[in-house]
């Protein structure tokens, strides 16, 4: 009777011994292989090449020409914080990512020196899932969209996942985003988007829902950085 | 039965895809490319050879009361393993994996072989029978994935084959993964004249 006990807690510990070992071993290799990955992201949201990259090649690319700036909600660059300090609070309903540091909320942003491109990081709601990616904009006048990539969602292969194909993401690059002074956003348009429209893309068919979650985040989260953008346009 | 014959009975006759229709799940969600597949095939391998191995080593000890929760342990302990592995060296394919890899704790090959293999034959059978139905498992996932992977988007581990425009969603999609595998099970039953009882 005592002898199962003695028996199911000796596997467990021996369990739990290998379990640590082997997750304390390799922690190191995640943490790098998930900032590589979401280097890797940020890169081809602004349309570098990175298929021949190697993992050296992407830090290399990014210590020599990526900064990251933290701005606060006025759109004012805060120096004293970096973007390791902040907080990631997911809204599992909205999938709208906010970022806090000592419950003050802060906003991250990269910029490209070499192109001049600035780079946010743009989540929401598709139809099953949370959507995550990034949104390049031309730092002249921070309204040319640059390029705009998803990198982690969960929609039905061959409808809502083209959000992470090339052909769905290149129909964004050279649209604005601003209608003279108004932040006006991007819209998917449902089917083919009016080829004179510099403000809507083409739909994906049969994907509606993630197609407007596409709009619904875009105008939310670029409206974020819209205090921002205004002090810097000219 | 010989330790040949327990290692090559699952290849084929005994397959626990088409002979037994174990593993069905996994089989229609990671066969979409063949990568995948591989990978998926490496993954359930070592399990299912490690699991079994390890439960033979122990099926004297393991109180029959609670059997069922130490071969639990023994294989969620290895899958995760597996899964921390992937994370840290394939971490491209383990993304693409997602839930899959730690769905094997649930996969009916690695714990049907474990009960009704490991627990009454010695080591090295176990090892060979775990191997043998990994590799079965494998093989049929692999074929299914270059079928699907041909024609839903026209390459084979990534190189261009068919052109674009032969491109077939439906391959892509969960159906196309029933078809194919219905397909084979047609095939390999009319040829050995199985017929379920």
């Amino acid at each position: 009777m005592r002898n199962k006990y003695i028996f199911i807690l000796t596997i467990t510990i021996i369990s739990s011994f290998f379990l640590s070992l082997a997750s304390e071993g390799f922690k190191e290799l995640k943490r790098k292989n998930i900032e590589i990955d979401k280097k890797k992201n940020i890169l081809s949201a602004i349309g570098v090449a990175i298929d021949n990259f190697t993992v050296d090649d992407i830090d290399e690319y990014f210590q020599s020409n990526i900064d990251s700036l933290i701005i606060n909600i006025d759109g004012l660059v805060v120096n004293n914080i970096s973007i390791e300090d902040l907080n990631e609070v997911e809204n599992k309903s909205t999938g709208e990512v906010r970022y806090f540091y000592e419950n003050n909320e802060f906003l991250p942003l990269y910029v490209e020196t070499k192109e001049n491109v600035i780079i946010m990081p743009i989540s929401g709601k598709g139809l099953w899932s949370s959507l995550f990616g990034y949104f390049a904009l031309d730092a002249d006048n921070y309204s040319t969209v640059k390029g705009i990539t998803f990198y982690a969602h969960a929609e039905t292969p061959g409808l809502g996942a083209e959000i992470s194909k090339k052909w769905f993401q290149d129909n964004f690059v050279n649209k604005e985003i601003y209608e003279k002074n108004n932040l006006k956003s991007i819209s998917v348009a449902k089917g083919k988007a009016d080829e004179n429209s510099k403000y809507e893309v083409d739909g994906i068919s049969g994907a509606t829902i993630t197609s407007n979650g596409v709009t619904t985040l875009l105008s939310r989260d670029l409206r974020r950085y819209e205090p921002y953008f205004y002090k810097n346009r000219r | 039965m010989k330790l040949k014959e327990t290692f090559i009975d699952p290849l084929v006759d005994n397959n626990p895809i088409t002979r037994q229709v174990l593993g069905i799940c996994s089989a229609l969600a990671v066969t979409v490319k063949v990568e995948q597949a591989l990978v998926m095939t490496l993954a359930l391998t070592f399990v299912v050879t490690m699991s079994n191995t390890i439960i033979s080593l122990l099926r004297k000890n393991i109180p029959s009361s609670i059997r069922i929760i130490v071969q639990l342990t023994v294989i969620s302990t290895l899958v995760s393993l597996i899964d921390i592995f992937l994370g840290a060296y394939l971490y491209d394919v383990s993304k693409s994996l997602s839930v899959f890899v730690s769905l094997i704790i649930t996969n009916c090959i690695v714990m049907g072989r474990a009960d009704a293999f490991a627990m009454q034959n010695g080591l090295k059978e176990s090892f060979m029978d775990g191997l043998g139905n990994g590799l079965g498992y494998g093989g049929i996932l692999i074929i299914v994935a270059a079928f699907r992977e041909l024609l839903g988007f026209g390459t084979l581990l990534d190189y261009r084959i068919l052109p674009e425009f032969m491109n077939n969603g439906l391959m892509i999609l969960a159906p196309g993964a029933f078809i194919i595998l219905g397909l084979i099970i047609w095939a390999q039953r009319s040829i050995t004249q199985f017929v379920e009882d």
